[in-house]
């Protein structure tokens, strides 16, 4: 008789593993960067291409880098919860215009709202390299040491903000 | 107004869909003509209105009707033609819908020829496909309704996926979903032949040629999905073992299994309750498949969008579905008492040695692509394994399962005496062993590779092809020997025999094309300026730079390779680096040459910064890469030969035979 039951308390015990795995992020990719200094650049900015930013301008201070591109659709769900936390002034948000055409970068934020401190132009795609960029839109938590601590693969979401990103930069800021 | 048709039609459907599971089954129980007579029209009426609805979708793709939001995700006005009908299965709800239009064909072709069979059974078949469609049904009007409207609509859609706009995707998925869909068929006549307490050879009789069916289906959508990945994704690999794959792979190696197990239980009424399991397995598998795909617990290259409340959705139908069936199996099949008894040596112990291989080589797909599932949950960490694994665990599983596969259909049913079957094989064996162990010592001059090593994965591979081909020529030199003449005999062999033959044929150049492609191939990494050229394997290529080149919606940055050899120009190859002009996504468009024992392939990289138009090239030689989906053309060709054969038209004698209850398989392999 046994041998008959046991397909079935194997595919329960599966299922069980199956439902448990329903709840996991996949997005939270590991990434070799994450504990390691973030790569160092030097890019014009998008408003003003004479004007250039390098992370080290940001010494002393935790701070979002967001990478987004105007061709990117996900970034459109992503850019009302930034546009939202960026009101709370709660740390700098950079911007990284990813493989795009200025102009259109800068039409979408002019018509959008712009979340961002300083927004960068990588039109080459250069920082996405040196940065491990996996598809866009991602974000990279940098602490007041210049390492990278946190990756997320895809849009930033009001939950995972208020879950994940924000206790996480309270916790980096505090130390 | 149309879309809403279309959502209405769905409605319909999942009506008359449950009226058909619940009406035909208790139909059946109770013995009830009224109700069993319900079940063909129902399913004719469920086939009419999904194909209503798929229509409906497939005229707002044609149309650019931008107010429905499934259709300004997934197409563009700029997207031609025939990829703006491939899209309908572009992403998920339109992927369900076709899932759902393809049971409800199977569903109809059932009913349709099935004027053979017993009313009960055809009610209680027809009611198991019945209750599928309607939970799909219901999961797309509860969760991933196709036609949501946008309003206000889009001014234009946010384009296909490029990597989908290819003419392999346009007939990928329909293939493998015929596949996947298909197994609900003989898991269908299991379950009907479990509730009706009849498990004798008759169902599988009956269930026989549509297994096989389904089956070719989803041999050739796994091969044009390989295929794809082959030439589309750049890398030059054919199979990553990635969870979408794996998906499609497990049904697949259940699935064989079944088609074996099927025949033993026809013709020798053994194996009675294992084949019913293995029925309910290909299917649960199929399931689990589109869970796995569709609700995003499991990375790969082809994510979809995840959704929890459609996890949720999957996992409790999957659960009801395989839960069921495993509690009909486990309170039925006890009483299925055994079959007809056979030897530690002979035909039935040597095919259901391969089932088990084959069902131990579709746990171990399965525990590999849930692994990192298992650790996450268990709080290991989040890990996973990759082709090694697989590879580690299938070399060993593949080997004994194709050695027995050359000894099967040699052997007699019931018993088969060692040293009777050993003279029988010896010399064919003998004869593998010896090519396979010195040919690789030539094979480097002989096709002018680049390696020449000798390598004892290599002579095992080629060992495996060509023990199945001398194994092969040895059962056709049995049913040709005699007296007599020898067309006639040739003539006389059924059917199914040369299919059988044929798809062990293609298992075999299906292994020389693997064993080839792993033990020769050349790859080369190199940056290239205009105008360089490189040696690779007896070839001479140069790179004559990259020109922009306008296609229909996307810009491609076309290279030109020429390829020469002693001099003389061999071909010109054109691999593209393209940019979709909606979605603004990078696809790389590998360009090959095909041969019979290799294939020149030449993909762009990236260009290199500040060079004067300079690129990062591959450039693989691949031998014999193309018997790997020629194997898997003939696997596929041998299914169609052995449902073509005779004795599945002769519906009359199958009633008569039924009816008696008698096994009176046409007993092949018997001769001699």
């Amino acid at each position: 008789m046994m041998r008959f039951i046991l397909p079935l308390i194997l595919f329960l015990i599966l299922s069980i593993f199956l439902y448990k795995g329903l709840g996991r992020d996949t997005r939270e990719v590991p990434s070799p960067l994450i504990g390691k200094p973030a790569p160092a650049f030097a890019l014009p900015t998008l408003q003003d291409p004479a004007k250039q930013f390098s992370p080290k301008e940001m010494q002393g201070k935790v701070w979002l880098l967001n990478v987004w591109a105007s061709w990117c659709e996900a970034c459109k769900d992503e850019h009302p919860v930034l546009m939202e936390f960026s009101m709370q002034k709660m740390l700098p948000i950079i911007g990284v215009d990813y493989k795009d055409k200025r102009e259109q970068g800068m039409d979408t934020l002019k018509n959008a709202g712009n979340p961002y401190d300083q927004v960068i132009s990588d039109a080459d795609g250069k920082v996405g390299f040196d940065y491990g960029v996996y598809g866009v839109p991602e974000t990279y938590v940098i602490d007041k040491t210049g390492v990278i601590r946190f990756k997320q693969i895809g849009p930033i979401t009001p939950e995972n903000l208020r879950d994940k990103l924000m206790p996480l930069i309270a916790e980096l800021q505090a130390k | 107004m149309i879309p809403e048709l279309g959502h209405f039609s769905l409605i319909i459907a999942l009506f008359l869909a449950a009226t058909l599971g619940v009406l035909s089954i208790l139909g059946a129980q109770r013995n009830s003509r009224a109700l069993m007579g319900v079940a063909r029209p129902l399913a004719y009426g469920m086939f009419v209105f999904v194909a209503l609805a798929f229509g409906v979708l497939a005229h707002a793709f044609l149309s650019n009707d931008f107010s429905v939001l499934y259709v300004a995700q997934h197409s563009n006005s700029q997207l031609p033609g025939q990829y703006r009908f491939a899209a309908i299965w572009g992403g998920h709800e339109g992927s369900l819908l076709l899932w759902a239009l393809l049971l409800s064909v199977w569903a109809a072709s059932v009913a349709t020829f099935s004027r053979h069979l017993p009313e009960e059974m055809v009610a209680r078949v027809l009611g198991v496909m019945g209750l599928i469609e309607a939970g799909f049904l219901l999961f797309m009007l509860i969760t991933s309704n196709p036609f949501t409207r946008l309003l206000p609509a889009a001014a234009d859609g946010a384009d296909l996926n490029p990597l989908l706009q290819d003419p392999g995707l346009v007939i990928h998925p329909p293939m493998l979903y015929m596949g996947y869909v298909g197994f609900s068929v003989a898991y269908a006549f299991a379950i009907s032949a479990l509730l009706g307490g009849k498990l004798d050879a008759t169902w599988a009789r009956w269930s026989r040629p549509w297994t096989t069916v389904a089956w070719v289906f989803m041999t050739i959508g796994i091969a044009l999905g390989s295929g794809w990945a082959y030439y589309e994704l750049g890398w030059g690999g054919w199979w990553f073992w990635d969870p979408v794959e794996n998906a499609s792979f497990m049904p697949w190696l259940l699935g064989t299994a079944l088609i074996h197990s099927l025949a033993v239980t026809e013709k020798r009424g053994a194996f009675k309750s294992w084949t019913v399991l293995l029925a309910i397995g290909a299917f649960s598998l199929s399931l689990l498949g589109t869970f796995l795909v569709r609700s995003g617990v499991l990375t790969s290259v082809h994510s979809f969008a995840s959704d929890p409340r459609r996890g949720i959705f999957i996992l409790g139908f999957l659960v009801a579905v395989v839960g069921a069936s495993l509690l009909l199996f486990a309170w039925r099949a006890p009483k299925v008492g055994l079959g007809g008894k056979f030897d530690m040596l002979s035909r039935e112990s040597l095919l259901l040695s391969n089932n088990v291989l084959l069902s131990v080589a579709s746990a171990s797909v399965l525990i590999g692509t849930l692994y990192p599932l298992f650790m996450d949950a268990l709080g290991y960490g989040k890990l996973s394994v990759g082709a090694p694994y697989f590879q580690a665990v299938f070399v060993p599983l593949m080997v004994p399962m194709v050695f027995m596969m050359g000894l099967g259909p040699l052997a007699r049913w019931k018993k088969m005496a060692a040293p009777d079957l050993a003279s029988r094989v010896k010399w064919g064996f003998a004869g593998a062993l010896i090519v396979a162990l010195l040919l690789p010592l030539t094979m480097g001059k002989l096709l002018s590779l680049e390696s020449h090593k000798w390598s004892p994965l290599i002579a095992l591979g080629l060992l495996m092809s060509f023990w199945i081909i001398a194994s092969l020529v040895i059962s056709l030199k049995q049913r040709l020997s005699g007296e007599g003449d020898f067309v006639q005999k040739l003539r006389r062999q059924s059917l199914s025999y040369y299919g059988m033959q044929l798809a062990h044929l293609g298992v075999a150049v299906f292994i020389i094309g693997v064993t080839m492609v792993k033990g020769y191939e050349t790859e080369r990494d190199v940056r290239m300026n205009v105008g360089d050229t490189l040696a690779a394997g007896g070839y001479e290529f140069r790179f004559n730079g990259v020109s922009q080149v306008a296609g229909p919606n996307y810009v491609s940055g076309m290279g030109s390779v020429t390829v020469h050899k002693d001099g003389r120009l061999v071909t010109e190859l054109h691999p593209e680096k393209r940019v979709y002009n909606v979605s603004g996504m990078p696809l790389t468009e590998a360009s090959i040459q095909p041969g019979l024992f290799r294939d020149l392939y030449v993909s762009l990289g990236e260009p290199i910064p500040e060079s004067d138009g300079a690129w990062a090239v591959r450039i693989y030689i691949k031998p014999f890469v193309d018997w790997i989906w020629a194997g898997c053309l003939m696997m596929a060709l041998g299914g169609v030969l052995a449902i073509s054969d005779r004795r599945y038209r002769i519906h009359q004698k199958a009633v008569a035979r039924a009816g008696n209850g008698t096994i009176v398989g046409n007993l092949q392999g018997q001769t001699s």
